[in-house]
């Protein structure tokens, strides 16, 4: 072997040596934090009526399973935000498009936009519920105000800063509004689109348990609203614990489809 | 050689809120059939405006421009090449039959008789980010000849590149013209390069651009850029065209 390669060799294992290493610290923190925290409930350090525990969470979560409550719980909210990030991401594309194809109506509209986005949503709740009636339609109402805005804004933004010269070249070729769109404005924006759609699955996530949180009778976010009602902070947890599996899954998802968008 | 496009008396102003600009005033210039024609002009003084009236990039204000072709198509080569990163080299030089919807199996072949002509079959379905800056430059004026212009409108083609690769690069795109027998109008500010590839030089006074002076050049011995650069004539040229620029810094 030379001594490159030997080189090469000893670096390669460095790395893997690092690796190890990172995984193992992840693992050892959450090791620790769950029997850390299991220790000091059994002995009593702290109030598991305050703080539950990992026992305790675990047991809930059985029980839940149990009474077949559990499912349809995650079910509800996952295809509330499903649908808002449907439609959010239909309307941000559709809207963005039209914002860029005619400039005087994005002119006129953005004052509106700006001060739409920037309003918290959440203080319109209480409205919305009255507008819209205390079901699911105000639960997706509230996601969308919340995702359909930003997805919007961050759509036309992509398009409007799309390279000058891409938009000059096409027009030497004496290319039409439409030929420009398609063959440079969206091309150039897969990144955009790809930014847009993990905001916008986390917003609508966000817009949802809101939205539970204020109206509904089912859905993570009703069990968490209903669990610190009855003072019931093991079922709080959970439903927080599960909530966090289901956030990471739905935008492992989108970075599934951003690999696959890429590699072309 | 007959005329295949004449410049009328032509004017552009451009405006904004505080002020009219007038770019170019009162142009008259007739492009002869199959020249290499150059424009040379401070910088800021409306030569790219006119080569962007004539692609129709921009209106103009006043006068005429007129071709005597039926259906004459310019191709416009721009400063920079703009190659679109998600497109193949051949793809991209497809582009502007895309849009003209002229992609048929005939024209698709001669783009690629063109690549493999200049050198680039190898490249034909990379990416351009793996290309140098004269192959990129070269790519876009393959792009620019599949339309199959009549006439070839060159913005500073070469200015983006390093010196080395300039003189390369102008020996190569000259050949490429004068090989598929295109009438070419480039914008330059380097002397040099307008005396070493042009049939004829026309010098714009400082903003608004007025034709000052047009020069036929000849030179003994004339053959590619490169060597020209070497003729006798040449000096003597660069001199008069410099004086006529009148740079004060
Ligand atoms: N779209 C535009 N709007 C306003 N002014 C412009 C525009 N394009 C060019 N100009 C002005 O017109 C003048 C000529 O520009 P240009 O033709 O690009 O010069 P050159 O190519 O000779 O360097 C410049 O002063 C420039 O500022
Ligand atoms: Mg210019």
């Amino acid at each position: 072997m030379s001594t490159y390669e030997i080189e090469h060799q000893q670096f390669l294992r460095k790395k893997k040596r690092e690796k190890r290493l990172i995984l193992f610290s992840q693992i050892a923190i959450i090791v620790i934090f769950l029997v850390g925290w299991e220790l000091l409930a059994k002995s009593h350090l702290v109030n598991t009526f305050l703080t539950s525990s990992p026992g305790n969470v675990i047991s809930t979560f059985v029980s839940l399973h149990q009474t077949n409550g559990l499912y349809n719980h995650i079910w509800i909210t996952v295809y509330e935000t499903i649908l808002s990030f449907t439609i959010a991401t239909v309307i941000g594309i559709g809207v963005a498009t039209i914002l860029w194809w005619c400039p005087k109506v994005a002119k006129i509209v953005d004052p509106y936009l700006t001060v739409i986005n920037s309003l918290p949503k959440v203080a319109l709740g209480p409205l919305i519920i009255i507008w819209v009636g205390a079901s699911i339609n105000s639960i997706i109402f509230m996601a969308l105000l919340i995702s359909a805005i930003i997805t919007i804004i961050n759509i036309y933004n992509g398009f409007m800063t799309t390279d000058e010269n891409f938009i000059t070249l096409l027009k030497s070729f004496q290319a039409k509004k439409s030929q420009i769109f398609f063959k440079a404005v969206l091309p150039s924006n897969r990144l955009t689109f790809i930014n847009s759609l993990k905001i916008n699955i986390s917003m609508s996530l966000i817009g949802v348990i809101m939205g539970e949180l204020l109206v509904s009778k089912e859905g993570l976010g009703y069990l968490i609203m209903y669990g610190s009602q009855v003072f019931n902070i093991d079922l709080v947890i959970t439903s927080v614990f599960l909530l966090g599996i289901v956030s990471y899954l739905m935008y492992y998802i989108i970075t599934l489809i951003e690999k696959k968008l890429i590699k072309k | 050689m007959d005329t295949i496009l004449k410049i009328d008396h032509l004017n552009k102003s451009y405006h904004d809120m505080k002020s009219v600009i007038l770019a170019v005033e009162d142009v008259t210039l007739d492009i002869k059939e199959k020249e290499f024609i150059s424009i040379v002009g401070p910088s800021g003084c409306g030569k790219s405006t006119i080569l962007s009236i004539l692609s129709n990039l921009e209106k103009k204000s006043g006068g005429n421009i007129t071709f005597n072709k039926e259906n004459c198509k310019l191709g416009y080569m721009l400063q920079k090449d703009s190659l679109f990163p998600w497109r193949t080299i051949l793809e991209n030089c497809l582009l502007g039959l895309e849009i003209n919807q002229e992609l048929t199996q005939e024209n698709k072949e001669r783009v690629v008789r063109l690549l493999e002509t200049y050198g680039l079959k190898d490249f034909m379905d990379k990416y351009p980010d793996s290309l140098s800056g004269g192959m990129r430059q070269r790519v876009a004026l393959i792009r620019t000849l599949a339309i199959n212009p009549d006439i070839l409108l060159l913005d500073e083609p070469f200015s983006a590149l390093d010196y080395q690769t300039r003189l390369a690069l102008s020996d190569d795109v000259y050949k490429i013209i004068k090989q598929e027998g295109k009438t070419a109008i480039m914008v330059t500010h380097d002397l040099a390069e307008a005396i070493s590839l042009s049939d004829r030089i026309v010098v714009l006074t400082k903003r608004p651009a007025k034709v000052k002076k047009i020069y036929d050049i000849h030179l003994t011995d004339k053959s590619s850029p490169i060597h020209n650069r070497k003729c006798k004539e040449f000096s003597i040229y660069y001199d008069k065209i410099w004086r006529d620029l009148d740079v004060h810094l």
